[in-house]
């Protein structure tokens, strides 16, 4: 199964990455690869075997509703590249 | 042309949980706490971390779906709907798609066209965003990101497209609020954003049963913007139709300040969100003894209270609802209304959303802080109806009741308050009132017949306010009638 270079690029840019045309024309190979193996599960007969959603049994693992402290403030903002006002600073994102 | 709106409607409720959906962070109140001081190494996104279901989210939600009278999943599913967006660090968010909680609800609703059943479609879990706040200072513009909010168990209702107008929108939002309310789930609290809504409207040639191309409209936080959105979308989609041109599909934020759409489409481009289950969490078991033990802990809901008070107390439906919005005053009523206390029901509503409403109003505080008992408001009603005291004494005494904490017949035994029915009494002071003010009785005699009021007043004031009012305006039309002839 191979890829268009405008899927390629949309996968790039939901995953906001910015490629390079040699990259593309790469990575294009690399995940029609992927796909091609992923692909061969469609050889394996499944038509009497019911839909399986996880191969993890349903259990409840729950937690109790009890707060505990988590990081500092500073812990928190530590490795941000920018803050301010003790907030992680972004570039802009609503236009 | 005529056109059927057709609308659907996701609500968004916070859960009232003290820690959050999947980490042990504390839940707090975003409008107080400070940036960034209940976050922890999962819900700020960072690697190698867990989540873990929090219980009392899931029996929170429970409550709802059950209350929505959805079939509830055994096996239900998390799944990552994967986004790049800061509100979430992880770059998606745990949410659930192909095996919700929960599906097939309904909500009845009680509207001017009678009682409608709105079905829900799902009934899911997911977790809240962090806040953004956009900063513009001169031609630098960025955002600040507070995650103090990121991982609050959010429960997602979606109704099918039955609602058919912004009345039946607006009542089928308030009657969800009300049965989250209910049944302990969420606060409800539209301004710190515990509820929020998505609209989506599309309209249709009237007598059509198909559905026409919808636009969905994201960021309501009020009704009151739900409502305008609503109808703002009506006309800009009855322009186009009107024009003969096609309703795009499309996605809109709502801007409460302009109270205008702005198109999304930056996000929208982003809404391919590639959904997969989650790895990190095995499928949520909810066994058949967790949910009988839910159904039969659940309250009498608000619909069916409504309905109940409008029937058994014969109250107009707006006294009904006031009375059934929240389950304190609704036990109060219940209470005040009792048999045993004798006063008619319509009497007791009235005390309750007249006065005792308006004190609670003033002092600002709920059902819970009224230092009344339904038994002491119920004797104040009685000795009003029965003629013991007139109406404005009666609320004077309710005032000294609520100050004092003292009970009604107390308060009018040592103050004398009882009201004076007695018609010689009350003839003796009509008849100083017109000898005391010719001038105005002349003035009356001549034509001017709205003195009739002025008189009744000054009787009432000679009679220091405990004349029965009924006795003094009948005297005080004979005696003046008497004058005429």
């Amino acid at each position: 199964m191979s890829l268009t270079l405008a899927e390629v690029e949309h996968i790039a840019a939901l995953a906001r990455l910015e490629l390079t045309p040699e990259e593309k024309e790469r990575f294009r190979a690399q995940l029609s690869a992927i796909l091609d193996y992923a692909d061969r599960l469609q050889a394996v007969e499944t038509s009497d075997i019911p839909p399986t959603s996880s191969v993890l049994p349903p259990h409840s693992a729950l937690r109790p509703d009890e707060p505990r402290p988590g990081l500092s403030l500073g812990e928190a903002l530590t490795n941000a590249p920018l803050t301010e006002d003790d907030q992680f600073r972004v570039p802009p994102v609503l236009e | 042309m005529p056109y059927q709106v057709v609308i659907g409607l996701e609500v968004h409720a916070e859960l009232q949980t003290r820690s959050k959906m999947f980490c042990a962070c504390a839940v707090v109140d975003p409008t107080q706490a400070a940036p960034n001081t209940a976050v922890c190494p999962i819900c700020l996104g960072m690697p190698g971390v867990l989540p873990v279901v929090n219980q009392a989210a899931v029996e929170l939600a429970l409550r709802v779906a059950l209350a929505l009278d959805c079939q509830v999943a055994a096996s239900s599913l998390f799944a990552r709907k994967n986004y790049f967006y800061p509100d979430l660090p992880k770059g998606y968010q745990i949410s659930q798609y192909e095996q919700p909680l929960a599906v097939n609800g309904r909500l009845p609703i009680l509207t001017s066209q009678g009682e409608r059943i709105v079905r829900i479609r799902r009934v899911h879990l997911e977790e809240d965003t962090g806040k953004l706040t956009h900063i513009q200072r001169g031609a630098e513009s960025y955002s600040l990101v507070d995650l103090n909010r990121a991982g609050i168990p959010l429960l997602e209702e979606v109704s099918e497209p039955d609602l058919r107008s912004v009345e039946d929108a607006r009542t089928y939002a308030e009657g969800l609020r009300a049965l989250l309310r209910r049944v302990g789930a969420s606060s409800g609290d539209m301004e710190k954003g515990a509820i929020r809504f998505e609209a989506n409207v599309s309209l249709r040639p009237a007598g059509s049963d198909e559905l026409g191309t919808r636009v969905e409209i994201k960021n309501l936080n009020s009704f009151r913007a739900m409502e305008s959105a609503i109808r703002d979308q009506v006309a800009r989609q009855s322009a186009t139709l009107d024009a003969g041109g096609q309703v795009q599909q499309e996605t809109l934020g709502w801007d409460d300040l302009n109270n205008t759409t702005f198109s999304q489409r930056s996000k929208e481009e982003a809404h391919d969100y590639r959904y997969f289950p989650e790895p990190d969490l095995p499928p949520l078991a909810v066994d058949d003894v967790w949910q009988a033990r839910v159904r039969a802990a659940l309250p009498e809901l608000p619909h069916a209270q409504l309905q109940r008070f409008m029937t058994q107390y014969d109250l107009p439906e707006t006294d009904a609802r006031l009375l059934t919005e929240d389950a304190a005053t609704a036990a109060y009523f219940d209470h005040l209304a009792a048999p045993q206390h004798g006063i008619a029901p319509r009497a007791a509503a009235n005390w309750l959303l007249g006065e005792v409403f308006a004190w609670l109003n003033q002092t600002g505080g709920g059902m819970g802080s009224l230092p009344l008992t339904p038994a002491g408001l119920a004797e104040l009603v009685r000795l009003q109806e029965d003629g013991t005291v007139n109406l404005p004494t009666a609320k004077r005494v309710l005032a000294s009741m609520l100050e004092s904490g003292r009970g009604a017949g107390e308060i009018i035994a040592q103050e004398g308050l009882s009201q004076v029915s007695d018609g010689e009494l009350i003839a003796g002071l009509v008849h100083q009132v017109l000898d005391e003010h010719s001038h105005e009785l002349a003035a009356y005699l001549s034509g001017k017949d709205t003195l009739v009021n002025w008189f009744f007043g000054q009787v009432m004031r000679l009679a220091g306010g405990k004349a029965n009012p009924a006795v003094v305006r009948q005297e005080l039309e004979r005696q003046l009638h008497s004058k005429k002839a």
